[in-house]
């Protein structure tokens, strides 16, 4: 599989005070085009940091990260938000939807920085909103969905832009059972159905079962590959 | 577009702290706006006051008078085209409450000198021809009810005695910044009963007001004058009319400088008390410029929609603020009316109200904006949840 996502001796530690504390350690990992990897690992392994330097929110401290064969970690900071708008698909666990915008508006949020006309992004918005199955609450603001709708509008968010790659930081870390059953079925369907490169960083085992790669992080450190076939 | 709904919306999102933020902002502006009012009111007089007159007065103060046959002497002045005099009179009406300012004047030439109190040729002819006739202003004769034909009766102040006039023409100003509570009559009334009283104080003026041809001149006429009376026994000083409306009001510099202060002071306190509320907001939304900015959208996007809220705000109250600085001004010009005829809101307060609002409405974002422009997006997204 060709690899969308090349890591090569990445490292990252944060500082408090005077103390340097080490989160990631010479980190190697190759993702592939249509790949769907969990990312587990204990509070403070570093998951979430990796996730972050993948998706451009963070910066290495040494190492580089290629991403569709872009090196990232070359590029400023006006050069990474116009890349990520365009590569980078983001799924939260607190759903992170805009309060004031309704689902619709909340999903047109990436295309505005488009060119796209009102009409092309109206299709898109309803289209990504058909693909969540959520078109019948396009008007709703967040406050007025459940857990379940708002990470779906999530997700439709995510997918709008059609990006090389979607991350997700613990997607049903805030649902219950059934929304995150419904949450699941639905990025295993993008990955199946649609060939989306999924990067997902979870604690729980049940979640992870979705993915096709499993990846454990351990005190900044990287375990060998668990490959398996998903339920 | 999408930048003015959203912050639209964010502004209203806790509505009773942008409610009451919005109340400050009018209060704020009203205050500003009145003081500045005030400031303009106090100036008034000199903003009235016309390039081509000239007031001489007796170079030692005020209170010491000129004699009449002055007159002639500055006619002579080349550059002089009319003069006119005239006494303060200091008469009071029924109570001293009831303050206003009261001339004698020499009738013809003083409304030919001006011509921004509008009187009727019938109301001018029974004037001059009324010996005991008197001229008010509008506001004046509104304020105490007086008609044309009303005798009213002045208790002298510096002149002793109960002078009785004959209410004979009500001027109207040429426009707002007009004097209209002013009350003058005739002079020459004055004098011949002064000389029939008290002999010594006949034949005085307490000032002469000269039209002069060109005001590029009046420099070199006033000199001109004051010369002719150099080494008498009263030696005269002229100035322009503006600079001596502004000797008046140097006498209270310092309370219109404290007045200023206060107003620009409680621009000081709102652009405070905006930038806490932005403040707030910033905390309360890191989260979400955290995720705007993983979305893609940059540092002036961001920037646009917290300052674009501050304006908002700002605007919204300033443009209440405005909008009732009329109405109270009104008010508070009837109530002050003794004190300052004309008690108009200025353009130029308007426009100072307009540059406070935007001043206090960027000044306020800075903070927030830095903050969110700057916050590593990372460390934005683990204050949510």
């Amino acid at each position: 599989m060709k690899p969308i996502v090349e890591i090569i001796d990445v490292s990252k530690s944060y500082r408090r005070g005077d103390r340097v504390i080490p989160v990631l350690v010479d980190i190697n990992l190759n993702i592939g085009e249509g790949e769907f990897l969990a990312l587990m690992g204990p509070s403070g392994s570093g998951k979430s940091t990796l996730l972050n330097l993948i998706a451009a929110l963070d910066q290495v401290d040494s190492g580089t990260i290629r991403v569709g064969g872009v090196d990232i970690t070359g590029l400023s900071d006006n050069e990474l938000a116009e890349w990520r708008a365009v590569n980078v698909g983001f799924i939260f666990q607190f759903y992170n939807l805009i309060p004031v915008l309704t689902a619709f508006e909340n999903v047109e949020l990436p295309l505005l920085l488009t060119g796209l006309s009102r009409k092309e992004r109206e299709e898109h918005v309803e289209m990504a909103l058909r693909i969540v199955n959520l078109e019948e609450r396009m008007d709703h603001y967040p406050a007025h969905l459940s857990g379940g709708e708002q990470q779906r509008v999530a997700i439709a968010r995510a997918i709008i832009t059609d990006p090389t790659i979607l991350v997700a930081d613990e997607p049903t870390g805030d649902l219950d059972k059934v929304a995150a059953r419904e949450i699941l079925e639905l990025m295993d369907r993008l990955n199946r159905e649609s060939g989306k490169t999924i990067i997902m960083v979870t604690h729980d085992p049940r979640a992870a079962e979705k993915a096709r790669v499993i990846r454990r992080l351990e005190k900044g450190f990287l375990n060998d590959v668990h490959s398996q076939d998903p339920h | 577009m999408f930048i003015l709904k959203i912050l639209i919306r964010n502004a209203f999102r806790h509505k009773l702290r942008t409610f009451l933020t919005i109340l400050g902002i009018t209060v704020a502006i009203l205050a500003f706006g009145l003081l500045r009012t005030f400031i303009n009111a106090w100036y008034g007089g000199v903003e009235a006051s016309s390039a081509s007159r000239l007031v001489t007065r007796s170079s030692i103060s005020l209170i010491f008078s000129l004699p009449i046959s002055y007159k002639e002497k500055i006619r002579q002045v080349d550059g002089v085209r009319k003069v006119s005099w005239g006494n303060w009179f200091g008469g009071i009406y029924i109570d001293e409450k009831n303050f206003f300012a009261n001339f004698a004047v020499d009738a013809k030439s003083y409304l030919e000198l001006y011509p921004e109190f509008i009187l009727s040729s019938e109301e001018t002819t029974h004037f001059l021809r009324d010996r005991k006739g008197f001229v008010a202003g509008r506001k004046l004769a509104k304020r105490f009810g007086w008609k044309i034909g009303d005798t009213v009766i002045l208790r002298g102040t510096i002149y002793p005695g109960n002078w009785d006039f004959v209410l004979r023409g009500i001027y109207q100003g040429r426009d707002e910044t007009i004097d209209e509570t002013q009350f003058f009559f005739h002079w020459d009334y004055l004098n011949e009963s002064l000389k029939k009283t008290a002999p010594s104080r006949g034949d005085q003026v307490g000032f002469y007001m000269i039209g002069i041809n060109r005001p590029d001149r009046a420099t070199e006429v006033a000199l001109a004058i004051d010369q002719t009376f150099k080494n008498s026994l009263a030696e005269t000083l002229t100035e322009t009319e503006k600079a001596f409306q502004l000797s008046f009001i140097s006498m209270s510099e310092t309370i219109i400088m404290a007045i200023e202060l206060v107003s620009f002071v409680v621009i000081i306190i709102i652009i405070v008390v905006v930038a806490n509320t932005m403040s707030m907001t910033y905390r309360e939304r890191t989260g979400e410029y955290a995720i705007f900015k993983t979305l893609g959208y940059r540092g002036w996007r961001i920037a646009a929609m917290i300052v674009g809220e501050s304006m908002f705000i700002t605007l919204f109250g300033s443009f209440l603020g405005i909008l009732l600085t009329f109405p109270v001004a009104r008010i508070a010009g009837r109530m002050l009316s003794n004190w300052f005829p004309v008690f108009n809101v200025a353009e130029e307060a308007i426009y100072m109200d307009i540059l406070a609002s935007v001043m206090i409405g960027l000044l306020a974002a800075i903070v927030p904006t830095r903050r969110a422009v700057k916050i590593r997006i990372a460390d934005g997204l683990r204050r949510i949840g």
